[in-house]
């Protein structure tokens, strides 16, 4: 698993559940240090043995977490690189939306070894759409609801999500339908596309 | 033109396209276009953005806009003969943004059209002058430029980041160390460990302590170059980790210098012995690349017995004393220190 997914897992149950829990994870893990560097590859058993520890030591399931990570990564004000660069998908929560569609591309330009599952978006109705899209790691569907609802907090969109999750024999297949309810409900956050980063 | 189109197609095809103005700024949000005189006839809406305090609209285009490449204009007539071709520009007033252009010079004497972009400075300009993705046409790839840039540069970061922690480790690694990296002997540290326990009051440890210095090292280094010197290194702590037993300890503690602690031994005859021979092997020719590298090895020796109490700095400076006695010799040879 690319260390960016599993710093990310650490910077979050460290900045929510504090420093001492992420370290009692790491000894529980058994994972010899207590630092993922984002730049680094390591076997996905580690990401599955933290994730289980942390489930077990917090207290909630492992989508959950994937989920509440999802949006921590795009609203936590400290780490605003992701939420800038998902932001440069389109100037509205809608032309975000079809600006999923590209962002495997996007992902694998930018971070090769990066893995992260094609996105396909399909519109329904006017303002209703599903997205769906495998990824190769249990759980990990939930990442992207998570994401997904900070993202429209952060256009000021209000939205009505539903995640479902199939098994079948390729693994998991997990679809998010979305409905656009009003696309300025709230201000959002700004995005300044020439901003000092 | 195409034989298979309808009337109607044809007829639009030869009156147009009339490309209305508003359609030019959507197109081309930073097109200028410049008359028959020179003036500014028009500029698209992101242009204008770049100078937001001057009227660019009637302006002399060669006032605004100062042409560096491929050289320098002044008249129409000159940038008429760019038709097609691309120019490098900056503006006159301050900030002097560079733009990268394309001349299409037009039909009927209605001067020449510019479109320019940002070229490679775009990070800074969109920054600058506080642009926003309307402000590009949807075809124009300066916001996907952007994102890659700022991907780029968050990666860069982190990368930089990790070789920082990495090089940390890897000092405090190398600070940890007790082994010399060349020779695989121990370093300087680790001499200073044993030293450290061997001079200990409570331990009673007995032994013999050799400088060991080598004449000649920097002739080879100097005439056979720096390979030839590290390969002479290790031949000489080969000879000195076999001259000696697995219990003794064989420091390479500077360039061509070199400490042996020999655990349990102040027999000077042996002592002696063992000197003797670790000189006459280093003088045996040590051939590298076809060359034949000759050193010798000068040598001070001391014993632990020779002190009332243990003073690590003292025997070391004593086998030290004693290895210059050897140089003053004419070197290969050993000195046993001696209180005289």
């Amino acid at each position: 698993m690319h260390g960016l997914v599993n710093r990310s897992i650490q910077c979050f149950i460290r900045d929510t559940y504090g420093v001492e829990i992420w370290e009692e994870i790491c000894r529980e893990a058994d994972l010899g240090f207590n630092n993922f560097e984002s730049l680094l590859m390591y076997d996905v058993s580690l990401t599955d043995a933290v994730l289980s520890v942390a489930g077990k030591l917090i207290g909630r399931c492992r989508e959950g977490l994937l989920e509440d990570m999802g949006t921590y990564l795009v609203s936590n004000p400290d780490l605003d690189a992701l939420r800038r660069l998902l932001r440069f998908g389109g100037e509205n929560f809608e032309e975000f939306l079809h600006s999923l569609d590209d962002l495997h591309d996007r992902v694998k330009l930018a971070l090769p070894d990066l893995d992260i599952p094609v996105l396909e978006l399909k519109e329904r109705t006017a303002h209703t759409y599903s997205l769906s899209y495998r990824w190769k790691n249990r759980g990990f569907g939930a990442l992207v609801l998570g994401i997904l609802r900070a993202m429209a907090d952060d256009y000021g969109a209000l939205v009505l999500l539903e995640h479902s999750t199939m098994r079948d024999g390729l693994g998991e297949l997990d679809q998010i339908s979305i409905s656009l309810l009003d696309g300025a409900f709230a201000q959002g956050r700004g995005f300044d596309l020439g901003a000092q980063v | 033109m195409r034989s298979e189109l309808s009337s109607t197609d044809q007829r639009v095809y030869r009156s147009g396209p009339l490309l209305g103005k508003l359609g030019l700024d959507q197109l081309m949000p930073m097109h200028i276009w410049a008359g028959p005189t020179g003036h500014i006839l028009r500029a698209g809406p992101t242009l204008m953005k770049l100078r937001p305090d001057s009227e660019i609209v009637g302006q002399r285009l060669t006032e605004l806009l100062e042409f560096r490449r491929p050289r320098r204009v002044q008249l129409m007539s000159e940038l008429r003969a760019y038709d097609g071709k691309s120019v490098q520009v900056s503006f006159r007033s301050s900030p002097r943004t560079s733009l990268k252009g394309h001349v299409v010079s037009l039909p009927k004497r209605q001067g020449v059209l510019l479109n320019f972009s940002l070229g490679i400075a775009m990070a800074e300009i969109v920054r600058s002058f506080g642009l926003k993705s309307k402000d590009f046409a949807a075809s124009d790839p300066t916001v996907e430029m952007l994102y890659l840039i700022e991907a780029q540069s968050a990666i860069l970061d982190e990368s930089k980041k990790l070789n920082t922690r990495l090089q940390g480790a890897r000092i405090a690694a190398e600070e940890q160390a007790f082994t010399d990296t060349l020779t695989g002997l121990k370093n300087r540290r680790a001499l200073d460990h044993v030293l450290t326990r061997v001079t200990d009051q409570r331990s009673s440890q007995r032994f013999g302590l050799m400088h060991v210095d080598l004449d000649y090292f920097k002739s080879v280094n100097d005439t056979y170059g720096h390979a030839a010197g590290d390969y002479v290194l290790q031949e000489a702590a080969r000879i000195m980790v076999e001259e000696t037993r697995a219990e003794d300890l064989v420091a390479r503690t500077g360039g061509d210098e070199f400490v042996i602690v020999l655990m349990g031994c102040v027999d000077k005859r042996k002592l002696n012995q063992i000197a003797e021979r670790i000189i006459s092997r280093l003088e045996q020719p040590i051939q590298f690349d076809g060359a034949e590298c000759r050193v010798s090895a000068s040598i001070g020796i001391t014993v632990s017995s020779l002190y009332e109490t243990l003073d690590a700095e003292q025997i070391c400076s004593d086998a030290d004393v004693a290895l210059y006695q050897s140089k003053d010799r004419g070197r290969a040879c050993f000195t046993m220190y001696g209180p005289n």
